[in-house]
């Protein structure tokens, strides 16, 4: 069975969300969009001059006859998020919008306080937020109070490579929100970071920076959808549980010599005899 | 800019992508996107932070000391 993503009145088949800045070149941003065929690409609104390059960017992507999911990057305030969402609409003819909010230059962490006026507005115009946020639950919650569907918390900073920061607060956004699609937004470096946020049952990935900035992006992208395709699915398997000592893979019974003591039964002993003492502790 | 008041005299003071220039007065945001070579291009625009929906610019007169922001499709993430 396809293992579809219900967003609004897209059903989308991939779960890699692909951004489309900083590629070295707009062929090179071509290629690594054929190779990882995402379900979404980000964009975004820059000024224009008469004789600019934008249309040239355009001209490519509608090629491709994949949803976009326009930004509101360089916002700081709610109020101009909103314009320039409103903007986005119009071009991109779509109520999409990933909603950037920035608070802090430094981290670009986003600003809660303007996230969540912003939101409220255009949810009331009509729009379909993503919001790009921090691990926050608070804030989550509130998101989710406005009318939100989407969450899209933080891995690490945008650009950074790092990873997912807080495994632990995106656990908790996961369990806590099970039936909002939750997507890993920034900070991802490397593709082992995709899958990990994929077998915690995030529901996709948005990266940028991680493939435009690689050495091969278009083979970047391309480890980034497959790793992605490789976290859900174990996702859907069910990890098995961590344990604190070895579980033979090979059945035992009927192997020759099995009634001899061997090593391996004295070490199972031993350690049950830890995982007691170790029960004792957390108990303690 | 110098189209901009091919048809009238200049007398307003206006602010384009962050850049000061000179518009007729009474001219409209239609008439200012085509003017400027802005015609047939995919853009969206803003006065003084507020979004100017298409179907308003035939009618939207832009005023003195305006400021206009004019956007296209761009990368993004």
């Amino acid at each position: 069975m396809a293992d579809i993503l219900n967003i609004g009145d897209e059903q989308l088949s991939s779960r890699l969300f692909l951004g489309t800045a900083a590629y070295p070149s707009l062929e090179i941003l071509r290629g690594s969009i054929e190779v990882s065929k995402p379900s979404l690409i980000t964009v975004s609104l820059r000024r224009e001059s008469a004789s600019g390059t934008g249309q040239d960017f355009w001209n490519i992507i509608k090629e491709f006859n994949i949803p976009v999911l326009p930004n509101t990057a360089g916002c700081y305030s709610a109020k101009e998020a909103v314009t320039t969402a409103e903007m986005a609409r119009e071009i991109f003819n779509t109520n999409r919008i990933k909603l950037e909010v920035i608070g802090d230059d430094y981290t670009l962490q986003p600003d809660p306080y303007e996230l969540l006026i912003a939101t409220e507005k255009l949810i009331a115009k009509g729009f379909e937020v993503y919001p790009y946020m921090s691990d926050d639950l608070v804030l989550a919650q509130r998101l989710v109070d406005l009318g939100c569907n989407i969450l899209m918390p933080w891995g690490a900073p945008i650009g950074s490579g790092r990873g997912l920061n807080n495994v632990y607060a995106l656990k908790q956004l996961r369990a806590r929100f099970p039936d909002k699609i939750l997507v890993v937004d920034a900070g991802l470096g490397a593709p082992s970071h995709a899958a990990r946020a994929m077998e915690l049952g995030y529901d996709a990935c948005l990266l940028n920076t991680a493939v435009a900035k690689a050495g091969d992006p278009a083979l970047m992208a391309k480890g980034f959808a497959g790793a992605i395709k490789a976290g859900r699915d174990a996702y859907l398997a069910g990890i098995i549980d961590k344990q604190e000592h070895a579980t033979p893979s090979t059945p035992l019974l009927d192997k020759p010599f099995w009634h001899q003591k061997t090593p391996l039964t004295a070490n199972r002993s031993t350690v049950k005899k830890l995982d007691r003492i170790i029960a004792t502790q957390m108990v303690k | 800019m110098e189209n901009l008041h091919k048809y009238r005299d200049i007398i307003m003071e206006i602010t384009l992508n962050g850049s000061v220039t000179h518009a007729s007065e009474n001219v409209t945001i239609n008439e200012l996107l085509l003017s400027s070579d802005y015609k047939d291009k995919m853009v969206a625009v803003a006065i003084n932070g507020e979004f100017i929906p298409k179907s308003d610019h035939k009618t939207h007169i832009i005023n003195d000391k305006d400021e206009i922001e004019i956007v296209a499709p761009m990368q993004g993430g």
